[in-house]
């Protein structure tokens, strides 16, 4: 799997559904594997970085005042004062690392290519090849509208999309709780996952950013909405695949989407001017949670559960059963800079 | 004709409908589309959505479509004076019932009200109105001043073609 500099992109695309097949056969484990920087911490770190100037007199954020917010995140998530520890202590040089943006919604509410470039950038600082970064998500024709140029080219990262020819979803059917789903054969593909959301209302779920991004790297994704998408977030995260190998979260909060998302409709979106990083998903689901009630305030809207669109599987996902985080305020270490 | 092949033949009636049902939608969308309008451009192909493939296209918001009922959705991409870039929606509801809900459950906010179909909310970079069944969403992605009307004229381009 590692050092894919030295094989063609054609032997990657091959791999996927060879790995695929490997992992179909192999025992599924579904419990006791838990990353532990999920769960079990005193606190979970939830750390917001914000620039006023983000945007300054243009319609696209600048890539150099994202870089430096990304730097001050990750600094103060880590206690590092060099903006490279904390990907060296997050990724080994020899992981293949994927990234899992969101894209649905088109260019005005999708991840941005310049955070991704950005983060991309840490990461070869960090020591991991350029060949063994995957930026993805579902489909090939959602990143190209979102302004992402789709590579296989070996000498720069690769951007591709589920439905890729020669990628597609595994064979095998894996299952928790009420979710019976196929995954991704990019994530099965890679050692490590970085999960780079949209903060955004969501008319099922109520909000998405981290747990709901998931529904990206799965088949079956319209089968999940039911019940304000409860327990089907939470049941989905609990997936060994999902669970184990999204290490961080580093959430698009530069422009967010306050009421009738998840689509973009500029009169219900608004420039927040961050990005968001945790480890901890349920803890900066329920942050996100937070910060879209304060917007909708503002504009005089009704919280989200006098709409009915509680996020419940916030709370179900920091259950016994779950255990994906905290979405107790107590426990979250939330911290602005 | 024995119960097997009688059951065959009715099963591929109905699927032979269905894809014909479907392909007509798609053909009919296609007309929704001008392929200018002034300062504007169509700059992609139309793509069509039945309602069972909705989800694929908006996500979460697909909910509230298909609960108000819907036929299908299109949509294409426009460029105004190659500078800025719209994407534009056409939901072909089952009733006008239907259009006026889904506008409704969204907030209209500091909307303007001009006169297009039977009810229209323009914004500083999208137009929504419906007329009978069919709900037309454009959203533009950067910020004019010539925005809103230019938003409009594609508006009054798109509505004369709206007939079933």
């Amino acid at each position: 799997m590692k050092d894919m500099p030295e094989k063609s992109r054609r032997d990657f695309l091959r791999d996927c559904a060879i790995g695929a097949l490997a992992a179909g056969a192999a025992p599924l484990a579904f419990a006791g594997d838990v990353n532990p920087a999920y769960a079990n911490q005193p606190k979970s770190k939830v750390i917001i970085a914000r620039d006023p100037a983000l945007y300054g007199s243009g319609a696209n954020p600048e890539a150099t005042r994202i870089e430096k917010i990304l730097d001050r995140a990750m600094q103060a998530f880590s206690d590092s004062a060099d903006p490279i520890a904390p990907w060296k202590r997050i990724f080994q040089p020899s992981e293949v690392v994927g990234l899992k943006v969101n894209t649905i919604a088109g260019p005005g509410l999708s991840t941005h290519v310049a955070l991704v470039e950005a983060i991309c950038e840490r990461l070869k600082q960090a020591g991991v090849k350029t060949g063994n970064i995957i930026v993805w998500d579902r489909t090939n024709g959602e990143l190209e509208r979102a302004g992402f140029t789709l590579s296989s080219d070996p000498n720069r990262e690769c951007v591709i999309g589920t439905d890729s020819k020669d990628i597609g979803y595994q064979e095998t059917v894996m299952t928790f709780g009420t979710v019976k789903t196929r995954l991704s054969n990019l994530l099965i593909r890679c050692d490590a996952m970085i999960n780079v959301p949209i903060l955004k209302h969501h008319s099922g779920a109520g909000i998405t950013l981290a747990m709901k991004n998931m529904y990206g790297v799965n088949n079956n994704p319209d089968k999940l909405h039911a019940n304000n998408c409860c327990p089907a977030v939470a049941d989905l995260n609990m997936l060994p695949p999902i669970r184990t190998k999204f290490r961080l979260v580093v959430a698009d909060a530069m422009t967010g989407c306050f009421e009738a998302g998840p689509g973009f409709k500029p009169q219900y979106a608004w420039k927040y001017n961050g990005i968001i990083v945790a480890s901890d998903p349920v803890a900066i689901d329920q942050t996100a949670w937070d910060i879209i009630e304060t917007q909708r305030a503002t504009h005089g809207l009704k919280p989200l559960p006098q709409v009915g669109l509680t996020p419940k599987y916030i709370a179900v996902a920091a259950n016994a059963e779950h255990r994906l985080g905290t979405n107790d305020p107590s426990r979250i270490a939330l911290e602005e800079v | 004709m024995n119960n097997l092949a009688r059951r065959t033949f009715i099963l591929t009636l109905l699927a032979t409908s269905g894809m014909a049902a479907c392909q007509q939608h798609a053909a009919t969308a296609a007309n929704f589309f001008p392929d200018s309008a002034p300062g504007w451009s169509k700059s992609s192909e139309v793509r069509t959505f039945s309602p069972d493939r909705l989800s694929e296209y908006i996500d979460g918001d697909a909910e509230k479509y298909l609960k108000a009922g819907i036929e299908s959705a299109s949509t294409a991409d426009y460029k105004y004076k190659n500078q800025m870039q719209a994407t534009v929606d056409v939901y072909t509801m089952s009733s006008a019932d239907a259009a006026k809900t889904v506008l409704d459950s969204e907030p209209a906010m500091d909307a303007q009200t001009p006169t297009l179909g039977d009810a229209a909310r323009l914004y500083a970079q999208s137009l929504i109105f419906r007329k009978g069944p069919y709900l037309v969403r454009m959203v533009a992605y950067q910020e004019s001043p010539q925005l809103p009307p230019a938003l409009l004229d594609l508006g009054h381009a798109l509505e004369s073609k709206l007939t079933r």
